[in-house]
C-alpha cells in the first residue's frame, strides 16, 4: 500500500458510514416535509412576523 | 485497568483523520432517549392544556424542536462529563467513554443540534417559546453540568429547573405568554427532581464518590440526604394540589394528585426511616421507581381532566 492510499475504511466502518448517511438523508427528508407542511399551514407569510 | 483507559482518551483532541466508529445507535444515545421522553411528554401536557388553539402541524413542529432541543442539552452534557462517565459503572458504556464517539463529534452534534432546534422553533412556532428552549439549554449544559453539577451538593436542586421548564415552553408555544398555570407545572417538577435524584444518589453513592461528584449522599452522608428527601417529598405533596387548588385543574387531577402525593410521602417516609442494609436500599429503590410513574401520572392526569373539561365532561 503506498501513502497516497489515505485511509482504507473496514467493511464495519463503511456499514457504519452508511448508515449515517442514511440516517442524515432521512433527517434532511422529514426536515423539508416539515417545512413543506407549516408553510402549507401557515401561508407564504410563514417568515414574516414581528420579533 | 480503568474503564476510562478501555475506551476512549478523552484528553485527545478530535482527530479528523481517523475514521468514526459511531453508528447511528450511538447518535440516538447521546440524545438521552429515555430523559427526552420526559420531556417531550410534559411538554404535550403543557402544550395540550393551554388555552387557545395550535395547528396539528405546528404542535407537531413544536415538539419535535423541543425534543431535539432536550437532545442537544444531552448531548452536550455528555460531551462535558465524559471524564465522569467513564468512572461511574451506570454510565461508563455511553458513546464517549466506550471510545465509539470522539468527544469533539458529540460537541458538534450538540451545538448544531441546539442552534437549529431553538431557530427552527423561533422561525416556525414563536420567539418566546423560542427563547425559552434556548434559555432551558444554556441552563441546563452551562449552569448545571459545568458548573454547579462539581461544585455543590445542591446541584440537582437548581439544575433541577431545566428539566422543569419543557411544560412551560408548551404552553408558551401555544398562548405566546407565561400565566399561573404553567408556573405552577414548573414547580412539580422543580420539587419532584430533589426526591427523585436522591433515592438514586443513595443507591448509586459510591459511584457518585468514585467520579468525585459532590451529590448530597456522598457530601452531607445518607442520613442527611433521607431528611432532605422528606422535606422536599413533604413539600411537593401540596405543589402537585396547586394546579387544582388554583382552579387551573378539576376533581379528577386533585384527586389523582392527593393520591399520588400521599404515596410519594409515605415511601419517602420508609426512606427517612429505613437506614440500614437491604430495607434501606429497598426504600430507595421504591421511591425512586414511583417518581418516574408520579409525574408521568400527574401530567397525564392533568391532560386527562382538561380534555374531559374541554368535551363537557367535568365532574
Amino acid at each position: 500500500m503506498s501513502d497516497d492510499d489515505g485511509i482504507v475504511l473496514t467493511e464495519e466502518q463503511k456499514r457504519r458510514r452508511r448508515a449515517r448517511s442514511i440516517a442524515i438523508a432521512l433527517s434532511l427528508g422529514v426536515l423539508v416535509l416539515l417545512f413543506y407542511a407549516v408553510t402549507l399551514v401557515k401561508g407564504p407569510a410563514v417568515l414574516v412576523r414581528p420579533l | 485497568m480503568s474503564l476510562a483507559s478501555e475506551g476512549a482518551d478523552l484528553s485527545k483532541p478530535l482527530d479528523l483523520a481517523q475514521p468514526s466508529l459511531a453508528g447511528v445507535e450511538d447518535y440516538v444515545a447521546l440524545l438521552k432517549p429515555r430523559v427526552m421522553s420526559l420531556v417531550v411528554f410534559t411538554a404535550l401536557v403543557g402544550l395540550l392544556v393551554a388555552p387557545g388553539h395550535i395547528h396539528p402541524v405546528i404542535g407537531f413542529a413544536a415538539l419535535l424542536c423541543i425534543a431535539i432541543g432536550a437532545g442537544a442539552s444531552g448531548a452536550l452534557n455528555m460531551w462535558y462529563d465524559a471524564d465522569i462517565d467513564a468512572v461511574m459503572t451506570r454510565t461508563a458504556r455511553r458513546p464517549i467513554p466506550a471510545g465509539r464517539v470522539q468527544p469533539g463529534e458529540a460537541l458538534a452534534f450538540g451545538v448544531m443540534l441546539a442552534c437549529f432546534s431553538v431557530a427552527v422553533f423561533g422561525l416556525l412556532v414563536n420567539w418566546l417559546a423560542a427563547a425559552l428552549l434556548a434559555f432551558t439549554i444554556v441552563f441546563y449544559v452551562v449552569v448545571y453540568t459545568m458548573w454547579l453539577k462539581r461544585s455543590t451538593p445542591q446541584n440537582i436542586v437548581i439544575g433541577g429547573a431545566a428539566g422543569a421548564f419543557p411544560p412551560m415552553i408548551g404552553w408558551a408555544a401555544v398562548t405566546g405568554d407565561i400565566t399561573l398555570a404553567p408556573v405552577l407545572m414548573f414547580l412539580i417538577i422543580f420539587f419532584w427532581t430533589p426526591p427523585h435524584f436522591w433515592a438514586l444518589g443513595l443507591l448509586k453513592s459510591d459511584d457518585y464518590a468514585r467520579a468525585k461528584v459532590p451529590m448530597l449522599p456522598v457530601v452531607a452522608g445518607p442520613d442527611a440526604t433521607r431528611r432532605q428527601i422528606l422535606i422536599y417529598s413533604l413539600i411537593l405533596a401540596p405543589v402537585g394540589l396547586a394546579p387544582a387548588v388554583a382552579g387551573f385543574a378539576g376533581l379528577i387531577y386533585g384527586a389523582v394528585a392527593l393520591a399520588c402525593g400521599a404515596v410519594f410521602v409515605r415511601l419517602a417516609w420508609r426512606v427517612y426511616r429505613d437506614r440500614a442494609g437491604a430495607a434501606a436500599a429497598t426504600a430507595a429503590k421504591r421511591l425512586f421507581a414511583f417518581s418516574l410513574l408520579y409525574v408521568f401520572v400527574l401530567f397525564a392526569a392533568l391532560l386527562a381532566d382538561n380534555l374531559l373539561a374541554r368535551l363537557g365532561f367535568a365532574p
